[in-house]
C-alpha cells in the first residue's frame, strides 16, 4: 500500500473521529458517534498492517506479538468493559485514561531507544513531553481510580509540607526533562519517567472526592496531547489529529465538568495548596437527630401533593432504582405530583444519575434538572434524599472554605419535610458533616436503601 | 509547518464539536473521547514493528496490550452507557 493511499484513509479515521465527537454532544446521535469513532479506531488500527514495509510484501516485523499483545488486550478489556457495574464505570473509566496514557508513554520510550543518537532535537523534546504527561495521567489515574473505589481515601490528603514537595518534584521533572534532551542518555529518560509517576500521584492525592470527576476529564485531555505528541514523533499524521481533538474537546469539557459543579479549575487543581482542616467535619460530638419508622414516612408521603425525589449514589450503590420506581408509580396512582430532582453531578460523575435510572427505566420526562426544580421546592411538601448527601448540602452555600462551597445545590432544604434515607450518619464523597441532618424538619430513616424502600412501598400500600 | 496547520485546526474543531454539550451528557462524551486516544494502539504497533531488541519489543507489547485495552474497552463501555439512554425514550 502506497503512502498517499495510507495517509488517506488515515485522514478518513480522522473525520470519524470528528464526526464521534460531534455525534456524543447530542443525545440522539450520541450512540451513533461512539460507533463512528469505533469504525475510525477499528480502520486506523487495520491499514497500519498494510503500511509498514513500504515497497516490500514482508508483513510487519514481530507480527506474532503484536497479534498476541492485541488478543491479550481484547481479553482484558472487552469482559472489563462489558461487566462492570454501572455504578462503577466512573473508575472504569479513570483506569482506561490511565492505561492510555501509559501506553502513549511506553511508545515514546521505544521509539528513543530505537532511534538513539538518530533523533532530532525536535523528536526528543517531544518524546520528554510524552513520557512526562503519559506517566502523570497513567499515575494520577490510578489514584482516581483508588479514590472512587474507595480502596483508599476520598478525602484531600494533604501532608506536611505537600505544596513544597509537589512543587520541589515539579522542578525536578522539568530539570531532568533538559538533562534528557542535552544527554540524550537511556538513565535520565528512565529517571524522568519515575519522577513524573511520581509526581502524578502527588498531583491527585491532595484533591478531594468530589472534585475527581475533573481530574478524570482534565487528564483524559493529557492522554489526548500525548497522543498527538506521539504522532509527531512517529510522523503519523492520524494520531496528531486524533490526539489533538482528544486534548482540545477534553480540555473543554473540563471546563464545562467544572462550571456545572460550580468549581473554579484553577481551584480543583490547587485548592489543596490553601485548604485548612475542615472545622465542620470535626464537630463529631453527638448530636440529636430526628430518626423515624417507614410507616412514619409512609403517612407522611400519603398526605403530600407534590413530593421530589432526590436520588445520590447510595441509591445506585443499594441496586434500589427499580425499588424507588416502584414507589414513585405507587405515588402518581394516588394522584401525588411527583418528580425527581436531579443534580448535575449526582452519582459519582456528571451525568451518571440519569444512566443509572435509566437502568431502571425511569421515565425521562420525570427527571428534572437542577435549574428546573429548585424553585418548586417551595410548594414541595415532602423531599426524599436517597443515599445523596454533598448534592443538598445547605453549607455549599452558607460555609465559605468548606470543600464543595460554590457547588450549586438542589435546595431541599426549602422543602416544607425532608426525609434523609442513610445507611449510618457517615459524610458523604465529599467528607463533609451536613447540617441538614440535625434540621427539626428533616426525618432519618436508616437502613440500606432499597429495603427501606420497600417497607415504605407496603406500608403506603396499606393506607 | 503542516504539522502546526493540522495540529492548530485540530484544537479549533476539537474546540468547537464540543462546546455546548448537557451535563448529561458528559460521563458519555469524556468515555468517548477517551476511547479515541486509544488509537495510540496504532502508534504501539510502530514501535514493535522497529523494535530491535528486548527490551524495545517488550515495552511496546506492553504499550499494544495498554493501548487495546483503552480504545476497545472504552467504546465497548461507553456503547452500554448510551444503550440505557435509547432505552428510556419509549
Amino acid at each position: 500500500m502506497s503512502r498517499t493511499v495510507y495517509d488517506l484513509i488515515g485522514l478518513a479515521a480522522g473525520i470519524a473521529f470528528i464526526l464521534a465527537l460531534k455525534g456524543l454532544s447530542h443525545p440522539k446521535t450520541a450512540r451513533r458517534g461512539n460507533l463512528i469513532g469505533a469504525f475510525g479506531a477499528s480502520l486506523a488500527t487495520l491499514v497500519v498492517f498494510f503500511y509498514s514495509n513500504e515497497g516490500s510484501s514482508l508483513p510487519l516485523n514481530n507480527l506474532g506479538w503484536i497479534l498476541g499483545a492485541i488478543a491479550v488486550g481484547l481479553i482484558i478489556g472487552v469482559p472489563a468493559a462489558r461487566k462492570v457495574q454501572m455504578t462503577q464505570m466512573p473508575q472504569l473509566v479513570a483506569l482506561f485514561n490511565g492505561v492510555g496514557g501509559g501506553a502513549a508513554a511506553l511508545v515514546a520510550i521505544v521509539e528513543y531507544l530505537n532511534l538513539g543518537d538518530k533523533a532530532t532535537t525536535a523528536v526528543v523534546v517531544f518524546t520528554v513531553f510524552t513520557v512526562i504527561v503519559g506517566c502523570v495521567s497513567f499515575s494520577g489515574s490510578i489514584i482516581t481510580f483508588m479514590k472512587l473505589q474507595e480502596l483508599m481515601t476520598t478525602r484531600p490528603v494533604i501532608f506536611p509540607a505537600g505544596r513544597f514537595i509537589i512543587a520541589a518534584t515539579l522542578v525536578s521533572v522539568i530539570g531532568v526533562g533538559g538533562w534528557v534532551v542535552n544527554s540524550l542518555g537511556t538513565t535520565p529518560l528512565l529517571i524522568l519517567a519515575g519522577l513524573s509517576l511520581l509526581f502524578g500521584v502527588l498531583f491527585v492525592l491532595p484533591v478531594g472526592g468530589a472534585d475527581v470527576p475533573i481530574v478524570i476529564s482534565l487528564l483524559n485531555a493529557f492522554t489526548g496531547l500525548t497522543v498527538a505528541a506521539s504522532g509527531y514523533v512517529l510522523d503519523s499524521t492520524l494520531l496528531i489529529i486524533a490526539g489533538t481533538l482528544v486534548g482540545a474537546s477534553g480540555t473543554i469539557l473540563t471546563r464545562l465538568m467544572a462550571e456545572a459543579m460550580g468549581r473554579s479549575l484553577f481551584g480543583t487543581l490547587f485548592g489543596a495548596f490553601t485548604a485548612k482542616p475542615q472545622d465542620v467535619a470535626a464537630a463529631g460530638e453527638e448530636r440529636p437527630v430526628r430518626s423515624g419508622s417507614p410507616d412514619d414516612v409512609a403517612i407522611l408521603l400519603n398526605y403530600a401533593r407534590r413530593v421530589v425525589i432526590v436520588p445520590g449514589f447510595g441509591l445506585a450503590v443499594a441496586q434500589a432504582q427499580h425499588t424507588v420506581r416502584e414507589l414513585a408509580d405507587l405515588m402518581i396512582s394516588k394522584g401525588i405530583d411527583v418528580a425527581y430532582g436531579i443534580h448535575p453531578v449526582a452519582g459519582r460523575m456528571p451525568g451518571h444519575m440519569n444512566v443509572l435510572l435509566a437502568e431502571a427505566n425511569v421515565p425521562y420526562d420525570q427527571l428534572a434538572e437542577m435549574d428546573e426544580v429548585n424553585p418548586t421546592f417551595g410548594q414541595t411538601d415532602v423531599a426524599i434524599v436517597i443515599g445523596a448527601n454533598d448534592v443538598v448540602n445547605p453549607a455549599a452555600q452558607t460555609t465559605p472554605g468548606c470543600p464543595i462551597y460554590g457547588m450549586p445545590i438542589l435546595e431541599v432544604n426549602n422543602a416544607a419535610n425532608i426525609i434523609f434515607l442513610k445507611r449510618s450518619m457517615r459524610p458523604g464523597f465529599a467528607g463533609i458533616e451536613n447540617e441538614l441532618l440535625y434540621d427539626p424538619k428533616t426525618m432519618l430513616l436508616f437502613g440500606d436503601a432499597k429495603a427501606s424502600l420497600t417497607k415504605v412501598v407496603s406500608a403506603l400500600k396499606a393506607l | 509547518m503542516a504539522i502546526v496547520s493540522i495540529f492548530v485546526l485540530s484544537v479549533f474543531v476539537g474546540f468547537e464539536v464540543v462546546s455546548k454539550v448537557s451535563s448529561t451528557l458528559h460521563t458519555p462524551l469524556m468515555s468517548g473521547a477517551n476511547a479515541i486516544h486509544g488509537v495510540i494502539l496504532v502508534g504501539a504497533i510502530i514501535v514493535a514493528d522497529h523494535s530491535t531488541t528486548n527490551l524495545e519489543l517488550g515495552l511496546s507489547v506492553a504499550a499494544i496490550v495498554l493501548a487495546t485495552i483503552n480504545m476497545v474497552g472504552g467504546f465497548v463501555v461507553t456503547d452500554r452507557m448510551l444503550e440505557m439512554f435509547k432505552g428510556n425514550k419509549k
